[in-house]
């Protein structure tokens, strides 16, 4: 009970910067559908994220939620039974059109784990993996890349005595905020959370979300999270997630202090979930 | 009421204590079992074969007399079929391996090769050489040649080879492969820069292994013909050519005993190259695990 007593307060802390731009969209999604073989894991799904803010997906464990942004970069294709229909449109184009690579969609849509997933290398090349991909072979342009990288995802001031060592070295923490890293190196348009602090300890929790705080300025984040709390300290924008339908989408702050949806209602409040 | 009775759980205590004592000195007796096969093994082996093991040894052709008799060609030969059969077979294998665990939907198709490749590796040595014969020696007009031999002994590893890289592709994590693949990496770049670097220990572990069976390789050579009695070193791909395990055999099948001395000392010299190969895989093994 007390949790959901903090959890208003921080709702209703005042944030200047909402309200104030009701910009453009990245992604809209138009009755999106997707199977797992017969399981239908996705339906009807219809939203608009909006650019340059932090979208949260919400929604107790096997509701689609991962599927849902993995769905986004298409990463969700790996598995090889899936099926899906409807469109998905980033930036205004399609993108399962055949003429739309994926290589390219995922060159602008960076995604960040559950689980810490540094390459076995040293910290300088995990950063410089995918610039290297794109064909970055200037060792000047590489440095500074790292550096601005490792200080976008705040991990510079920690790593930059030793940047040759194993990232297998760093804590999980740190892993994380590398795999930011990596992920910022490629100056993305977007950056996909697929519950990125779910294996972390509360302090380097915290450290992670005052990061996405930060880069919600340049890149627009969806972030997936089945702590409720984390939502709505840190995103603009919350969409509820049932059994692969989206049962409500709007303001976190009207989400979580004024739900239309009585779903919505008894899952934020704790009744099941 | 009781179900369980005290009493006779406690009589058959003894009996279960003593039953556990017994199967350990079972297991343990059959591992000392394997063990001293070996050093009787090695015992006899180096007390007949050191007295012939000189450098003279190394420099001498194959000879009539057996103390003029020395191993330079078959030495050199292995070395040679060595050269053809290290890249053929890991080139093909890798290959196979890669496309099979990367590329290759899982389908009938792809099961079926799947099952064929198992049973490949299954198939005795001889047939190989009978393979060999037919396509190398025989359609390709390769002649009695190192590079016949060559051919057909990479055939042999090929499937063991393309087993232990497939095992190796499959072990490197899923989150690395999706963590390049989410970054816009193709394909091949992911294998190149990801999959391969965390595979490699794996790969080569399987190919020295597999190789050190090559060169212990009798039967397919002597199907494809590989010369018995040879007093020259091969010069080139399409040279004749005899290997240590066939010199070896050439020696023991001869009625003078001091020749069956010559042959232990062959046998030394083949099971330290088959030792030292053996040791590389491990050091290659270890040194690339501790990096990860």
């Amino acid at each position: 009970m007390k949790t959901i007593m903090d959890e208003k307060k921080v709702v209703k802390a005042p944030r200047p910067e909402e309200k104030k731009k009701e910009g453009n969209t990245v992604y809209s999604i138009e009755n999106f559908n997707l199977w797992y073989g017969k399981d239908q894991a996705l339906k009807d799904i219809k939203f608009n994220i909006p650019e340059k803010q932090v979208t949260a997906i919400i929604g107790p464990s096997g509701c689609g939620k991962s599927t849902f942004i993995k769905a986004l970069n298409r990463m969700v294709e790996m598995v090889p039974i899936v099926k899906m229909s409807g469109d998905i449109n980033y930036r205004g184009k399609n993108i399962f059109d055949n003429k739309y690579k994926v290589e390219d969609l995922r060159t602008k849509v960076g995604m960040v784990f559950q689980k810490p997933n540094p390459f076995p290398k040293s910290i300088y090349e995990n950063v410089v993996y995918g610039p290297k991909i794109h064909g970055i072979k200037n060792k000047k342009v590489l440095d500074e890349i790292v550096e601005k990288s490792l200080k976008g995802a705040a991990l510079w001031e920690e790593v930059k005595d030793r940047l040759n060592e194993n990232a297998y070295g760093l804590s999980g923490g740190q892993q994380q905020r590398l795999c930011i890293a990596r992920c910022l190196a490629i100056e993305p348009d977007v950056i996909l959370m697929d519950e990125p602090t779910s294996a972390l300890d509360p302090i380097s929790t915290l450290k992670v979300e005052e990061l996405v705080q930060e880069l919600k300025k340049e890149f627009s984040i969806i972030i997936v999270t089945h702590n409720m709390q984390q939502a709505a300290r840190i995103s603009d924008k919350t969409a509820f997630f049932l059994n692969g339908e989206v049962v409500e989408y709007s303001d976190t702050n009207q989400l979580f202090s004024n739900p239309t949806d009585k779903r919505t209602e008894d899952y934020i409040t704790g009744r099941f979930g | 009421m009781q179900l369980v009775d005290q009493t006779k759980v406690k009589s058959r205590m003894q009996t279960r204590l003593k039953q556990n004592k017994i199967l350990k000195g079972v297991f343990f007796g059959t591992t000392i079992f394997a063990l001293v096969v070996l050093v009787i093994l090695l015992y006899r082996i180096l007390t007949q074969g050191i007295g012939y093991l000189d450098l003279q040894f190394f420099q001498n052709f194959a000879s009539r007399f057996p103390e003029k008799a020395g191993i330079k060609a078959a030495f050199f030969g292995s070395l040679w079929l060595m050269a053809v059969i290290a890249p053929v077979s890991l080139i093909l294998g890798v290959g196979t391996a890669i496309y099979l665990e990367e590329y290759a939907k899982k389908n009938r198709f792809t099961t079926f090769i799947q099952i064929n490749i198992s049973n490949l590796a299954g198939v005795p040595s001889i047939v190989f050489g009978l393979l060999g014969l037919t396509v190398f020696v025989r359609m390709l007009e390769m002649g009695r040649s190192v590079l016949a031999g060559g051919l057909t002994m990479s055939l042999l590893i090929l499937p063991i080879i393309v087993v232990a890289a497939q095992e190796a592709v499959r072990s490197v994590p899923k989150e690395l492969r999706e963590a390049s693949y989410a970054m816009g990496a193709t394909k091949w770049q992911t294998i190149r820069r990801v999959v391969l670097p965390a595979s490699i220990p794996g790969i080569l572990t399987g190919g020295i292994l597999a190789l050190s069976r090559a060169i212990g390789e009798t039967a397919p050579l002597l199907m494809i013909g590989a010369l018995t009695f040879v007093a020259y070193l091969p010069e080139n791909l399409l040279s004749g050519f005899t290997v240590m395990p066939i010199q070896i055999f050439n020696w023991t099948s001869r009625p003078q005993t001091e020749f069956h001395d010559v042959a232990a000392a062959g046998i030394i010299v083949l099971l330290a190259m088959l030792l030292i190969m053996n040791s590389i895989a491990v050091l290659i093994r270890n040194k690339f695990s501790k990096r990860l």
